[in-house]
């Protein structure tokens, strides 16, 4: 039967159409508890405004993208930028995927109507990016509005933000499809919270040792931190952000592969 | 047995068998289902129904034997299969974070169906199941009976040629139960195939044209409700009643009067063409019984012959 | 009428849960506090302490975050458990319904809840302050103390938290309150620094706010710097919201499951 799951599963790309109604479906749901979404937005501002007045009176300046000092303010909202990139595109596509899927049985009344798990997969995904982009858009502006952007280079933060969210969410929902239960959300949060206190977001890899700074550049929020930082601060712009990038495409990529293979057994029983 | 033409067979399974690793759910099954017809799946909890339902329906891989929906294969053209059908699954797959009408316009876009045409089919279905006053309410507030007519409003907003209800009615009130197959019943009466499954008896023979009876994952028995009252029960059922601990003794002395005898805590079941002469012969006897009731023979009767009285799950 | 034993049995079910299922719970609980005091104590630190300011008020960054933080982990603690659980033994599991269907009252599903809760608090800080110590940042034997400051600490948020779970109709709710009490308190209630140096106006607010009041009293006693007057100040304060919360919470109790 190998034959027909591929023949089902593999216009993973091409199934675009109808992964809409499932945005049309969320907008309208999303309609009626906005309030909810906006909400959504403050929690990276707050974290922003308190490290800012706090932790950048007490530290003052840091060493930027390129080595030179700048504003602690300035150097912790991009790395902000990148991890609630990341804590949305992830949220998205494995709590909300799996709630749907396994309480609500939203994915069961969309599944016996020509939308297929393909539809299902890429509207999940589309949607936790139209969500992100436009907190990241906001973001920016709040940014933009304290003063913490030095370069117009930072318009490419948007769609750096996009590619993160993309990476993780396709990530996310691979996980997703290995998950047995809410204990496994257990992982997802050991794997987030540790990159999000850890991967240069609050203070510079100099602070580590040797050793624990390789670990760190492993890490994907790392990897974006190092994207967005240098496009917001104008600072250390180089070819190597390409790097990164790729980085993500990559990550985006085996996500998506993974995804699309274990769709059947995320989906259909 | 002839094979009927294609085009009017919407479901074709020959062998149908569904693995989930070690435990067969549906185990070689053979099935038909005719254009316009109303068709059952009997069985007890367990027996293969639903399993069946969610491959016909499309969204459950057949891991062996051969398939067809409309004409098509659903490993293949699911998508299009799917189009055509309307699914009422056993528990309500509402959006609960929508409304009424809501549910049944987003439900329509899935089908690709244009804005305008969803919004004129939902106000007419909501009036077919008579929840018009209802159309902006949340779901989560609907009784149960409500939900379940929604449901069926849902499963009809892409015109389907075919409509399967895995056990429609379960959990519902008896008024509720009556409206729902009023509506089934006008359904069936536009030209819509029904694919039922049901463990209710009455609901069987209300509605369906044609059944089988489904046992631990095999087909055991297939025809109308009354080729199947015939086949495997007889005409009329005599329930005599004896004193409490007498049963077991009383059947031996009544076994001739009927083509089967079954012995219950409370009662005999006696199985025979005429309830009133076996009644009367029991009279004769001058056995005495606390109680004789003469009733006809139901599909009950024929299910529980065939299934068993014990408990399933 | 005494409520005390039949308040125990309630009290007892929650453990019963509790202990079928703190598996599942217990890594974050021990990892948070190690993960949280690494990155923000250690990392951080290094950044505060090596700058002009030299660490604050003449201490270690970790020294002064951890006592912080585990005031905050009471909090969050808290809040967790007095919203979901609560609205799920209401509305969905009906937990309440069970016991109140035998000779419990209502007061005593309340009180044993609370107690529960009290306990899940004390556990966490608990694990908090074993891994503050682990990381040198208890610096008095008062620090054991600083348990109880978590206690009223957490408590104080409980009550009123209980209180609006009680009656409020769904779960969106409960986002809004993480959003925009929980996650502001944590940020701005004088964990990560003096409160000083936040505007006036805010800190002006962060004195009324529960929290600041514990995080200084726990920081108080964790660093052996607390006078009486100021220790019976805070606690005063936070005993004043849990009874005030205790009484709406009884309250909106009886509206809610009381026939």
């Amino acid at each position: 039967m190998t034959v027909n799951l591929a023949t089902r599963t593999t216009p993973m790309p091409l199934a675009g159409g109808l992964a809409w109604r499932l945005v049309e479906r969320n907008l309208l749901v999303y309609r009626r508890i906005w309030l909810l979404i906006v909400s959504g937005f403050f929690e990276p501002v707050f974290y922003l405004l308190s490290l800012g007045v706090g932790i950048g009176a007490l530290v003052g300046t840091v060493a930027g993208p390129d080595g030179r000092a700048i504003e602690y303010t300035a150097f912790v909202a991009p790395a902000l930028l990148a991890a609630s990139a990341m804590n949305g595109a992830v949220y998205d596509s494995t709590m909300n995927v799996f709630f749907k899927l396994k309480y609500a049985k939203t994915y069961d009344a969309m599944l016996s109507t020509p939308l297929g798990p393909a539809d299902i997969a890429v509207g999940e995904i589309l949607w936790a990016q139209l969500r992100g982009t436009l907190y990241s858009a906001t973001f920016l502006l709040v940014m933009a509005a304290l003063g913490l952007i030095d370069s117009w280079w930072a318009l490419l933060a948007l769609p750096a933000t996009m590619l993160i969210g993309l990476a993780f969410a396709a990530v996310g929902m691979a996980a997703t499809s290995f998950m047995r239960g809410w204990q496994d959300f257990e992982f997802v949060q050991l794997a987030i919270l540790p990159m999000f206190l850890f991967s240069t977001t609050f203070f510079p890899l100099s602070v580590y040792p040797r050793p624990l700074q390789l670990v760190v550049q492993l890490t994907p929020l790392f990897h974006g931190i190092e994207l967005v930082r240098p496009l917001t601060t104008g600072a250390g712009i180089g070819i190597g952000l390409l790097g990164h990038a790729l980085y993500f495409v990559g990550l985006a990529a085996i996500g998506l592969a993974v995804t699309a293979r274990r769709l059947e057994k995320l989906l259909l029983k | 047995m002839t094979e009927p033409d294609p085009a009017e067979q919407l479901v074709h399974a020959r062998g149908l068998t569904k693995r989930f690793g070690d435990f067969t759910a549906v185990d070689g099954i053979d099935v038909d289902v005719r254009r316009g017809e109303a068709f059952g799946f009997l069985g007890p909890n367990g027996a293969g129904k639903s399993s069946t339902m969610r491959m016909i329906a499309c969204v459950s891989p057949v891991t062996d034997g051969t398939l067809r929906v409309l004409g098509r294969d659903p490993a293949t053209d699911g998508a299009w299969i799917r189009g055509r059908l309307g699914v009422v699954p056993q528990e309500d797959s509402l959006d609960l974070e929508l409304t009424v009408r809501e549910n049944l316009l987003v439900y329509g876009r899935y089908f690709g169906l244009p804005k305008p045409l969803i919004r004129e089919r939902a106000e007419e279905l909501l009036d077919f199941v008579q929840l018009t006053d209802k159309r902006d309410a949340k779901v989560d507030a609907l009784s149960g009976g409500m939900k379940r007519r929604l449901t069926i409003a849902r499963s009809l907003i892409n015109e389907p040629e075919v409509l399967l209800l895995d056990e429609p009615t379960t959990g519902l009130d008896p008024q509720a139960r009556h409206v729902l197959w009023d509506r089934l019943f006008r359904l069936k009466q536009q030209g819509v195939t029904l694919i039922l499954t049901t463990h209710y008896m009455d609901e069987a023979e209300q509605l369906c044209d044609r059944l089988v009876v489904m046992d631990k994952a095999h087909i055991v028995a297939e025809g109308s409700p009354a080729e199947l009252i015939g086949q495997w029960s007889a005409r009329e059922v005599v329930e005599v009643r004896f004193a409490p601990g007498d049963h077991e003794a009383m059947a031996g002395k009544v076994e001739d009067l009927g083509s089967r005898v079954e012995v219950l805590p409370d009662r005999l079941l006696l199985y025979t063409e005429d309830g009133d002469a076996a009644a009367a012969a029991v009279h004769e006897r001058g056995l005495h019984p606390v109680g004789l009731l003469v009733r006809r023979s139901t599909l009950e009767d024929v299910f529980l012959r065939l299934t068993g009285r014990t408990l399933v799950d | 009428m005494l409520a005390a034993p039949h308040a125990l049995r309630s009290y007892e079910y929650w453990l019963f849960q509790y202990k079928r299922t703190y598996k599942g719970s217990l890594v974050s609980t021990i990892l948070f506090p190690v993960l949280f005091l690494a990155s923000m104590g250690l990392g951080l630190g290094t950044l505060v302490d090596q700058s002009a300011s030299g660490g604050v008020d003449g201490r270690s960054y970790l020294t002064f975050l951890a006592p912080g933080l585990l005031a905050a982990t009471a909090m969050q603690t808290a809040v967790g458990e007095s919203t979901y659980p609560v609205m799920g033994a209401i509305k969905w599991v009906k937990t309440y319904h069970a016991m109140l269907a035998t000779p419990l009252g209502v007061l005593d599903v309340l009180v044993g809840h609370v107690l529960f809760i009290a306990t899940r608090i004390l556990i966490s800080a608990g694990i908090f302050l074993a891994v503050m110590t682990l990381f040198g940042a208890s610096e008095s034997p008062l620090a054991l103390f600083a348990l109880v400051g978590a206690l009223l600490t957490g408590l104080a948020f409980a009550l009123p938290t209980i209180a609006f779970a009680a009656v409020t109709e769904n779960d969106a709710g409960f986002a809004f309150l993480f959003r925009f009490v929980v996650t502001p308190l944590f940020l701005f209630g004088g964990v990560f620094y003096p409160v000083e140096q936040l505007p006036v106006v805010l800190e002006q607010v962060a004195y009324v706010t529960p929290l600041w009041h514990g995080v200084d009293l726990s920081r108080d006693l964790a660093l052996g710097t607390a006078t009486a007057a100021g220790t019976a100040g805070h606690v005063l304060y936070l005993s004043v919201w849990i009874v005030a919360g205790f009484a709406v919470a009884a309250r909106n109790y009886r509206r809610r499951l009381a026939v």
